[in-house]
């Protein structure tokens, strides 16, 4: 398991290199620079700003110096946020997207995995056709429109909690943006909980379980819920990544100081080193988060071993 | 028995109480101000700022520079006290206050200024805005590098007492780019001991009325009362928010919600709807913008013929625009300079005073004899940088010019790509805005004027050229006025652009807020404002 682990972290490098790599240059391509904007600079000005941020060197100069810094922890100064270092800003917004995503996470597995297992039980009936209804809708509902009318009813309307900002972190100002997050876990969780779950209770080991004469109890509790649970595994672990990075529609709305937005307005301001910051970030925690999975598996499921 | 909505009824009432303690407390007014700001800035050094009102708006507060601005955008003596100009208005000095401070106690010193207009030009800084102070002498070779800092015309005299400025010509508008942050002194003493990590929240010192005390990325920045700042026995509020929010219609729920005592441009669409429900905090004045379309001027476009020109001019039905379309949030412009500014009276197109029969009737003619027709209409590219507003526009102009033959294609693209393709010059008609600097009318001619990068249709006019040239070193303000007025009309004769609406400022603004004043420069500096009891 350990040589599994480690083999995998240095399979990670590689793919980590080809990924910085074709970023660098991608985003040296697109049209426009990150001094670019509704005012033509003099070109004196234009001059002093690439001068001052190695833009006037050669594009592989400009990689290596890149590289270099990468490899020592340094993701360089952003472009746009001068006050403040790309990591400065990663670590600031990382623990707000953390907390906001992990807590969405949460409650979604706390209510979608039930309400899958409700549904695959009662299969067919109006119970299950509820639940599913619902999860349907909460999967065609985008989060730019649930967003919204939550702030309006509970923030302006009723007044109950706060229509936006962080405040620290206070709860209040946690509810509504966490459920915001959370409705469409729930329905995708939901969703594949029951799918799983029915095709699971059909098979072989299960009718064995039975014959066995077990309990319906002993028999979803012990032998039907934990092999259910591997597709929804495999669909948590890019969820939580993608979740905990932050969702830049549920930040904008809420005004929240989350990294999401990074990764949307890096790109749009052509900050370069913003944006590799948060791709590097992001595909780190994506090679973390399946290798999490993939040992999860093996946890859950004798047949999956990484012995070698 | 059961009584499900008196039940539902009392914990909804219970969870208000608990949830929205901050409503309770209404005895004493809030000395807490909460603004809702347009953006994030990019840094609280001058020189690191990148030319957002965002930025402006907190700087006003923070920091106080020769001069300063009163509620109603008055320019007002700041950290000068008074000033003289020699009669070739080549030098300028300035008398500064004895009790200026910064928010560590350091007296403000002329000095201090010395030091922020060269840390504005030294390349080193790679200020964006640093051309704002290209009148003052030798100010363009410190910024390239070809002469050291202390060759910039910039000087301190009796003990620091005193602000000496050498402008390379006379600069009749220099005055008003004392507002602009470019022109802040900046603390020496702290910036020496700190180099870059000046801004941060631990070492910071400004000489405002106010002083920021934390500052979380995308979240806010919180400022309190500066006790030293030399006017405080006069600033009425203990502590400010500034919250960046990029998403105005979430602005809009937090000011109802009352967590946002002012919202600073509201989403245009939104304003039937806040007039209607929020009458009192619903505000709206004229603005120094103007929102065009560039012309193409380059040989080979079709817009490179006057004719057209006037044509793609006549066709448009501005009141349709700002009345149908943006529904009375843009004024209908005539003119490429709006109309308040200073010492100025917009010259409009002819054709403002024609009906659009005639109108028409001209502009159809103007086609015929172009060349184009039913056979060979006109076909142009439109660009937009992507935004529903502009889109709206850059349809119903479509629509307009459709009764002339004119076959438009559209193109949208993010706004860096939008204008790379503009300064690049691959369109025909393109949309741009422009927000002034300072009040003056230059700051809007200059757009048309030879050789500037701003001018993306590369329109060129001698004559226009020349009034510009005469009117920037006059000294006489109502002959530079005559001037530049001549200048705009020859422009508009030529028909070198496409005005087509003047912005407005939109800010939502709490009714218990006193001592706000709408101004066209749409500066409130927080220290004239108060809540009231």
């Amino acid at each position: 398991m350990l040589t599994y682990t480690a083999k995998r972290l240095a399979m990670a490098i590689p793919t980590l290199l080809i990924v910085i790599t074709v970023s660098f240059f991608l985003m040296r391509v697109a049209p426009g620079g990150p001094f670019d904007g509704e005012r033509q600079l003099p070109p004196e000005i234009e001059n002093n700003l690439r001068a001052a941020y190695h833009l006037d060197e050669p594009l592989p100069m400009q990689y290596l110096r890149y590289m270099g810094n990468l490899l020592q922890g340094d993701f360089g100064p952003s472009f746009k946020y001068k006050d403040f270092s790309v990591t400065q800003l990663i670590l600031q917004g990382f623990p707000v997207s953390l907390e906001l995503g992990g807590l969405a996470i949460g409650l979604a597995l706390i209510i979608g995995l039930p309400l899958g297992v409700i549904a695959a039980l009662r299969r067919n009936s109006t119970v299950d056709y509820m639940v599913m209804g619902i999860a349907l809708g909460g999967i065609a509902v985008p989060n730019f429109v649930i967003a919204p009318i939550l702030a309006l009813v509970f923030g302006v309307l009723l007044a109950w909690l706060p229509a936006g900002g962080w405040n620290g972190g206070a709860l209040p100002n946690l509810v509504l943006p966490v459920i915001a997050l959370a409705i469409q876990q729930i329905a995708y969780i939901a969703r594949m909980m029951r799918a799983s779950m029915i095709e699971t209770l059909g098979s072989h080991f299960i009718r064995t379980a039975r014959a066995k004469g077990l309990s319906e109890r002993q028999v979803i509790w012990r032998h039907a819920l934990r092999p259910s649970m591997l597709p929804v595994i495999s669909y948590l672990g890019p969820a939580i990544a993608g979740i905990i990075t932050g969702s830049v529609v549920i930040e904008q709305i809420f005004g929240l100081p989350g990294i999401g937005r990074y990764f949307v307005q890096g790109a749009l301001n052509r900050d370069y080193t913003l944006v590799m910051g948060t791709v590097v970030f992001y595909g780190v925690l994506i090679v973390l988060m399946n290798l999490v999975v993939d040992l999860l598996y093996s946890a859950l499921d004798p047949q999956i071993r990484y012995d070698d | 028995m059961h009584h499900p909505r008196l039940l539902s009824g009392a914990v909804a009432l219970t969870l208000a109480v608990l949830l929205t303690p901050w409503q309770a407390c209404a005895a004493e007014p809030s000395r807490t101000l909460n603004i809702g700001i347009t953006g994030e800035p990019a840094s609280l050094d001058p020189a690191r700022a990148s030319g957002g009102v965002w930025e402006s708006d907190v700087f006003m507060d923070l920091y106080a520079g020769l001069i300063v601005e009163d509620a109603a955008g008055e320019h007002i003596p700041g950290i000068a006290k008074s000033w003289e100009v020699s009669d070739d208005g080549l030098t300028w000095t300035f008398h500064l206050r004895d009790d200026a401070q910064w928010s560590d106690g350091h007296p403000v010193t002329a000095e201090d200024f010395v030091f922020g207009w060269k840390h504005q030009l030294d390349p080193k800084s790679a200020s964006k805005y640093a051309y704002m102070l290209y009148p003052v002498k030798n100010a363009r070779a410190v910024n390239t590098g070809e002469k050291p800092l202390d060759a910039l015309g910039v000087e301190s005299l009796d003990d620091g007492h005193t602000f000496r400025v050498t402008l390379a010509r006379p600069t009749p508008y220099f005055i008003k780019i004392l507002t602009h942050y470019t022109s802040l002194p900046i603390p020496e003493h702290v910036v020496e001991k700190y180099g870059d990590q000046w801004t941060r929240m631990e070492h910071i010192v400004t000489d405002g009325a106010f002083k920021p005390t934390s500052w979380v990325s995308h979240d806010h920045i919180s400022a309190v009362k500066n006790p030293r700042f030399h006017d405080a026995k006069n600033v009425a509020l203990d502590r400010i928010n500034y919250y960046p929010t990029e998403d105005a219609n979430a602005g809009i729920q937090r000011f109802r919600a009352g967590e946002l005592d002012i919202l600073r441009n509201y989403t245009s669409d939104r304003y039937e709807w806040l007039k209607q429900h929020l009458p009192d905090a619903t505000h709206m004045d004229t603005y120094l913008g103007s929102y065009y379309y560039v012309l193409n001027s380059r040989e080979g476009r079709p817009t490179a013929d006057p004719r057209v020109r006037e044509a793609l001019n006549l066709a448009i039905r501005r009141n349709v625009l700002s009345e149908q379309i943006m529904q009375d949030t843009f004024q209908p412009a005539y003119a490429l300079v709006p109309p308040g500014v200073s010492h100025y009276t917009a010259q409009p197109m002819v054709l403002k005073d024609m009906t659009m029969e005639e109108r028409m009737t001209r502009a159809r003619q103007l086609m015929q004899d172009a060349g184009y027709g039913p056979d060979h209409p006109l076909r142009l590219t439109l660009r937009y940088n992507t935004s529903d507003e502009h889109k709206k526009i850059a349809i119903a102009v479509a629509a307009m010019w459709r009764p002339l033959g004119v076959q438009v294609e559209m193109t949208n693209a993010e706004v860096t790509v939008h204008y790379q393709a503009l300064q690049e010059g691959d369109f025909d008609v393109a949309r741009a805005g422009w927000i002034a600097d300072y009040n003056d009318a230059e700051n809007f001619l200059t757009l048309l004027h030879t050789g500037v990068g701003n001018n993306y249709g590369a329109w060129h006019n001698e004559q226009f050229d020349q009034l510009l040239d005469e009117a920037n070193v006059t000294l006489d303000s109502d002959k530079r006025e005559q001037l530049m007025e001549q200048a705009e009309g020859v422009a508009m004769n030529d028909h070198a652009l496409i005005p087509l609406l003047y912005y407005v400022s939109r800010n939502l603004v709490n009714p218990q807020l006193e001592g706000w004043q709408d101004n066209i420069e749409d500066n409130h500096p927080s220290r004239w404002v108060k809540f009231s009891p």
